[in-house]
């Protein structure tokens, strides 16, 4: 079968014993999934059809996604935040004509659609069989407006799986993820999990941190990712002692130096890397030398992936990057070349790349530019600081300026915050441009973090 | 403390991370005098709305921009509390 026929059940089968997927209120073995099915009878009425997955918590989606694919023509994966409002739309442009969910009685008016409910896994008689190559369907995570829908194949998808797949099975890795599965960095981790062999323990709506990471702690993980901002809040939670993974990734965010030197000190035993990906443009690569940004080396061409920088933004080009958005109105993905613009920006210091920001989120103060994300990375290497949001405010004077808001990794620092506002300052200063510099600094107890783990940035 | 007080501390504050040597702040001084470029009054003007919780430049759209240190200080002195 080549790679392009194989669906993810043709990667599971009994050989390999003790898989377990699990979440807070469940656990479901791998060994025996392929004689399971969360549809009933109705699998075979979904071949062929554009799927719409729906379902209330992240298990259940990643035990239908393994039936549907390779039977279903499309499947749509809808993260738990998707604003209901949007759905009509989405599902228009995505041709659905099936829903599978956990909660029917939500769908009756859908206009004709079949709906099939997802249950509890259970024993079936019914064999399924590997039918097509499955176009998988995910939503961009951007904060207004209408989510776009990206279109992936899953050979795409585990473009960056597979080389590793064979060390993975040899050490039966038990993978974890802050993300939900249904967004592409938490996808990622679901599929390493099917594909290389090992188990996976999935993140609960609504669980406090602390029992999630006694959760990941007594199933062993080996492997756990997340965005900076995730792994920032578990710092700050104090909740890491005695959980020691032996892979910490993250992904989604600028991972600055202060954050890999942070994890590096509360996992000692793990190595610790940080990967570029995006919903559109796929797994970039992969950091591991500890340190923030990445080698100039890593442009040109590498491991099937050809990364350049044009006017300051990444592009990427590769087989693991999306095929196409999807929709009446799309707009082209790639440019003629085949590059994706990933609106990332990056600025070369010496022999090393460094992410400054996202191209939309420039401030602008009297006509000079700033990233709140380099301002950001100057404030979080104060050894009291544990996490900052640097965004625009108003100016009568300059149209903006820089403010900052800054969380204190300890509390009791709280009392020298005049001090630690000062060095804040004193280190921008020798650090950046004076426009960049935060004309305000405050203190304050928490920052908001979006549905899929990143720094709410609203108003930068 | 005064507003007044207020905002020539908070000048001094600004003209001290700034490494601006102010002049005698007397109400006649020109604002131009004092050695604050437009980052620097930008900067004193945000801090001084988180301490006086008012930008009187930005309440309404006819209000000119003060010429002395005078007319500056007036304008946060006649903002309605």
């Amino acid at each position: 079968m080549s790679p392009r026929d194989t669906a993810l059940r043709d990667h599971l089968g009994p050989e390999l014993k003790g898989r377990t997927l699990s979440d807070a209120r469940q656990q479901v073995s791998l060994t025996d999934i392929l004689e399971h099915s969360c549809l009933g009878d109705r699998l075979g009425e979904l071949s062929d059809s554009s799927v719409l997955l729906s379902t209330s918590d992240q298990l259940t989606s990643g035990l239908v996604m393994i039936e549907l694919d390779g039977v279903a023509r499309r499947m749509l994966l809808c993260p738990p935040d998707l604003n209901p409002a949007h759905l009509q739309s989405l599902m228009q442009d995505a041709e659905i004509d099936a829903v599978v969910t956990d909660h029917p009685e939500q769908w009756s008016g859908a206009d004709g659609r079949r709906i099939v409910q997802a249950r509890q896994s259970a024993k079936t008689a019914a064999k399924a069989r590997t039918e097509r190559a499955t176009e998988w369907l995910m939503l961009t995570s951007g904060t207004s407006g209408v989510p776009k829908i990206v279109g992936h194949t899953l050979e795409g998808l585990t473009g960056a799986i597979v080389t590793d797949v064979s060390a993975a099975r040899s050490n039966a890795a038990v993978w974890a993820t802050f993300y939900d599965i249904r967004r592409y960095g938490g996808l990622q981790i679901f599929l390493r999990a099917i594909i290389g062999g090992g188990s996976m323990v999935l993140s609960s709506v609504g669980e406090a941190l602390a029992d999630h990471v006694a959760r990941l702690q007594s199933h062993g993980v080996t492997h756990i990712s997340g965005t900076p901002s995730h792994w920032r809040k578990l710092l700050m939670s104090g909740s890491v002692a005695g959980f020691s993974p032996r892979y910490v990734r993250l992904s989604g965010e600028i991972a600055d130096q202060a954050v890999l030197d942070g994890l590096r000190a509360a996992f000692p035993n793990a190595s610790v890397g940080h990967a570029y990906a995006s919903t559109e443009a796929g797994v970039g690569f992969a950091v591991n030398d500890g340190r923030e940004g990445f080698p100039a080396s890593l442009l040109g061409r590498r491991d099937g992936v050809e990364m350049k920088v044009v006017e300051g933004s990444l592009r990427v080009r590769s087989t693991r990057t999306a095929h196409a958005y999807i929709g009446r109105s799309a707009a082209d993905l790639t440019d003629t070349d085949g590059f994706v613009d990933t609106g990332d920006m990056v600025e070369l210091r010496g022999d090393r790349y460094y992410f400054v920001g996202r191209r939309g989120g420039i401030i602008n103060i009297g006509g000079l530019k700033v990233h709140p994300e380099e301002v950001e990375a100057v404030i979080n290497r104060q050894p009291e600081v544990r996490m900052s949001r640097a965004k625009s405010r108003r100016s009568p004077i300059t149209g903006a300026v820089v403010v900052a808001d800054v969380i204190l990794a300890d509390d009791q620092d709280a009392a020298r915050c005049d001090e630690i506002r000062s060095r804040i300052l004193a280190d921008c200063k020798a650090s950046l441009a004076p426009h960049k510099v935060p004309a305000v600094i405050k203190f304050v107890s928490s920052l908001d973090i979006t549905a899929a783990g990143k720094l709410a940035r609203r108003d930068a | 403390m005064s507003v007044r007080s207020r905002i020539i501390a908070a000048m001094r504050q600004v003209a001290e991370e700034q490494k601006v040597t102010l002049p005698s702040l007397n109400d006649d001084v020109s604002l131009h005098e004092t050695g604050f470029d437009s980052l620097a009054f930008a900067i004193l003007v945000a801090r001084l709305e988180d301490e006086l919780g008012v930008d009187p430049f930005t309440l309404s759209e006819d209000v000119t921009f003060p010429l002395t240190i005078g007319d500056f200080i007036k304008a946060y002195e006649n903002v309605p509390a």
